[in-house]
Order: structure tokens, then sequence, then C-alpha cells
């Protein structure tokens, strides 16, 4: 790697200066482990990397009662996650998936903000979290706004942090009580090809609410509007018939493109089979409530 | 023993006095920022088990514990070790005798090459110390990130439910 220097800021706001006095020249590091391997290929190159493990509290996973939600720092790593009983209690689907997130190595090390800020598209939590209609809360040293996380993917490598911002936390609402949600994901390679993300909530033999939210296959992971409306308002004793309808829409709006983990056309009949698989197991995880 | 180089265009100094503890001994070093764990390992201490060779935390070659904890030491600063406790394949044995995942290899056939063998010992070390009895699926799921080109997988898992086995009867 060619030379850095690491600053060590210890607030967000000294952290968003540095940022902001450097421009280009400097970048956020967080574990770096998608960082570091760009920076030993030399495709990119920063005078400073911004080390934001130094600020206090800026870790963490929480519960927030009054919101409903759970609230995950920007340090969290994969790891943290996978174990932390907040999650395995109010959002489940999240911890599984974490578990399978690349290896342990890179797990103990990689922040779950990390992997939402590089935006590869070949990545698992960022489809997970749009099911859960999650939202990201961006901080400079003076200003702080939330977005959605859908709003928050622009493209591939691309999210919507202004110069001087920096992501602070995740805020994820709970699983609905008595929803069941799932997520497979398929691949050859280390990372996935397609990931597919089912959440089904029912009440009274009824589909009250559907969220499919497709990643991998194209630059950014979405949700599938068009498979949600066919899966919405269904019985739940009928719902099996409108599997094929609704893996057809998501493969059909999915944006699948051809690289090198596939081609475009067996990313969208992987999407087909996996919305089918996947509301299956969600199906299976309801738990009706009155 | 470390040296200082030109400083950057910047004009900064960016050597790093870092204090770092590998396999019980402790080491003042002046380092680089940009230097990695493994490059501190191999060419600085000369412990040469850890490997480079994916060179992108992939293949397991160069597993090393942090406070315990596997890292890939390729793409992991040594600045990140700062105070902290690293253990490299040249720790494990304890008063001459080796630990015990290193014996389980050993009499199970757990490698051919043993160009992947310290990463498989270490992270086999970290899985047990978090799940002392784990399930062929369990071992498979963590040993996923440690490749092993013998596919000698089946003689791997093997010796881990061996290594299991002797350090839950509390036997070496
Ligand atoms: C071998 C391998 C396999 C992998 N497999 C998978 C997989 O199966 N599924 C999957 O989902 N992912 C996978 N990943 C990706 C992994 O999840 C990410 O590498 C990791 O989470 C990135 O986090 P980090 O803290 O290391 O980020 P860093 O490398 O430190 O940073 C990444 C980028 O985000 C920016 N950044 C980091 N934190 C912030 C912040 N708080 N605010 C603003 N910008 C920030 C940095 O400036 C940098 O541009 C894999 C990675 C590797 C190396």
């Amino acid at each position: 790697m060619k030379r850095f220097q690491i600053l060590e800021p210890r607030t967000v706001a000294e952290a968003s200066r540095m940022l902001q006095e450097h421009g280009d020249a400097a970048r956020i590091y967080a574990g770096g482990t998608e960082l570091l391997l760009v920076l030993k290929e030399r495709l990119l190159h920063y005078d400073y990397l911004v080390n934001i493990k130094t600020i206090p509290g800026l870790g963490g996973i929480d519960w927030d009662q009054e919101a409903g939600e759970v609230r995950i720092g920007a340090l969290a790593t994969h790891r943290e996650i996978e174990r932390s009983p907040v999650i395995a209690e109010y959002v489940p689907l999240l911890a599984e998936v974490e578990k399978k997130v690349a290896n342990v190595r890179v797990r103990n090390v990689g922040t779950l903000a990390g992997n939402l800020c590089f935006a590869e598209p070949h990545a698992d939590p960022g489809t997970v979290l749009l099911l859960h209609d999650a939202r990201v809360v961006l901080e400079t040293a003076t200003e702080r706004r939330e977005l959605p996380l859908a709003e928050f993917f622009i493209d591939a490598l691309t999210v919507a942090l202004e110069p001087g911002e920096i992501l602070t936390e995740i805020r994820v609402p709970r699983t609905p009580p008595g929803a069941g949600a799932a997520y497979t994901k398929f691949g050859h390679l280390e990372r996935p090809m397609v990931g597919v993300g089912v959440l089904l909530q029912a009440r009274e033999g009824t589909i009250i609410d559907a969220r499919v939210a497709v990643g991998c296959a194209g630059p950014t992971p979405r949700r599938m509007p068009e498979a949600e409306e066919i899966l919405r308002g269904a019985a739940l004793a009928r719902v099996e018939e409108q599997l094929a309808a609704a893996g057809e829409a998501a493969a059909a709006h999915c944006d699948a493109v051809d690289d090198l983990h596939g081609t475009a056309e067996y990313k969208r009949h992987l999407v087909q089979v996996l919305v089918g698989r996947v509301a299956r197991q969600a199906l299976q995880r309801i738990k009706p409530i009155a | 023993m470390a040296t200082t180089q030109a400083a950057p265009a910047t004009g900064a100094k960016t050597a790093l006095d870092i204090r770092i503890t590998v396999n019980g001994k402790e080491y003042n070093m002046q380092i680089e920022p940009q230097e990695t764990l493994l490059e501190v390992l191999r060419n600085r201490l000369h412990l040469m088990g850890a490997k480079r060779s994916c060179d992108s935390q992939v293949c397991g070659t160069c597993t090393v514990l942090v406070d315990g904890m596997p890292v890939s030491a390729c793409t992991y600063l040594a600045y990140e070790a700062r105070g902290k406790e690293v253990t490299t394949i040249e720790g494990l044995m304890q008063d001459g005798r080796l630990h015990p995942v290193q014996q389980a290899f050993l009499e199970n056939n757990g490698f051919q090459c043993g160009f992947c063998t310290p990463g498989m010992i270490l992270a086999a070390v970290s899985l047990l110390r978090e799940n002392p009895n784990p399930t062929d699926e369990e071992i498979k799921r963590y040993m996923r990130g440690n490749l092993c080109r013998c596919t000698g997988y089946v003689k791997i898992i093997e010796s881990i439910k061996d290594a299991a086995r002797r350090m839950n009867s509390g036997a070496a």
C-alpha cells in the first residue's frame, strides 16, 4: 500500500471537519475490509484515513422502546449484530443473515455501516434492511438528517452521502409481530449473485402486508412493489397460487445485469425461483394474529 | 529495528509508535500506518506461519488471532493491533506441549501440504473457544473462510471434532 496518515477524531463533528478539510484526499476508515483491499490494489489512494473507531459512542446496538426500532451504531460489526440478543429478539432475520455474510474474519472486523456505504451490489444485509423499512442517520459537524435506506442506495458503489457526511446509525423498525420473514442467497463465487427477501404478515386468513426485496442481481438492492401487490390481500390458504406470478414480476423488475457472477437472464431466472421458495419459508414462519 | 522512511508529500511524519503483544511477548515498535499486521509478523518478527496467499481475506492462510478473534492479517493494519494480543501458530505450544488442536491435526492427518494448516488450526482454536461442542454443520460454517487446496476437508473436520473431545475431557 502507498503511504497514508491515520487521523483519530474524538467526535463525529471533528471527523466531519477532517473530511471537509482534506476533501478527496481523505476517506472514512471503519473496519477497512473493503477500503484496504482497494488501497492494496492501488485502485484508489487517500493521503488520510479518518479512523472513526476512535469516536466513543459510535458503536452499540440498542432497542428504542418508544420508536419500536432497533438502533445499530455505525461501528457495530457483522459479528456483534449476529450475536446481539436485541437483534435476535426484534429483527431475527437480520441475525440469521449476518451469520452468513462473508467469513468469520471479515465479520469480526467489517461493519454493517461500511457494508451499506461501500454499496458493493453483491451484499446481503441491505436487502433484509429494505424489507424492514430501515433508515440511516447521516451527520456532519452541523447537520443531521435521516434517510430511508431505499433512498440512500443510488447506484453500484454510489450512495447519498454528501461531502463530510458520516453514517452514524442505522434504525430498523422491529419485524411486525406475527410476521414471517425469510432470505436466501445464491452464488458460486465468494460473494452472492442473487439475494431474495420476503416478509409476510397475515390477519384473519388474509395477507395484510407483503414485502419483497431483491439484491445483488442489479446495481442496488430494491423493494419489488410489483411483486408485493400480487401477494397483498391474497387469502392465506391460496397465496401459494400467486407465488409464480410474484416471482415473475420481481424477475421482470429487478434490473438484473450481466457480470462476473452470471448473466442477467440467469439472474432473472434465479429471482423468479427464489421469490417462490423464500415466500414459502416466510409463510411457514407466520404466526397468525387475531 | 524499524526504519523510518522519508516523510510523505504532505510533509507530515507518519511513523507510529505502537506496543503490541505477540505470542505473549511485548514489543514496542515503530511502524508505518500502511503496514499490515502480516508484514509486521513476517518481515519484522520473522514469524512465518501466517502466509500471504489470496491477499483478499478469502483463503484464510494469513489467519491470526487478535485478542482471541480470528482476522485476516493480510488486510488488517498493524496499527489496529496496538495494545492488543496477537496469537500466531508459533504461539500455541505451551510448556513444550502442542495445543490440543495441533495434536489432533497431527494424529488425524488433518493436513497434507500444510500450507493452510496454521490458519486452519487458529480458526479451529477460536471456534472451540466459542463453541466447545460444534456439530459438523457448525464446523463447516465457521471454517468456510479457510480453504484447503489439497481438499482434505474431511480429515480437517475429524481433527476438529477430535480436538473438541480432547479439550472437553481435559486431556491434551
Ligand atoms: C472476502 C469477502 C467476502 C465478503 N462477502 C460478503 C457477503 O457474502 N455478503 C455481504 O453482504 N458482504 C460481504 N462482504 C462485504 C463486507 O460485508 C464488507 O467488507 C464490510 O462490511 C465493510 O465494512 P468495513 O467496516 O470494513 O468498511 P470499510 O472498508 O472501512 O469502508 C467501506 C467504505 O465505506 C465507507 N464508510 C465506512 N463506514 C462509514 C460510515 N460510518 N459513514 C460513511 N462512510 C463510511 C468508507 O469510507 C469506505 O468507502 C465481503 C467482503 C470480503 C472482503
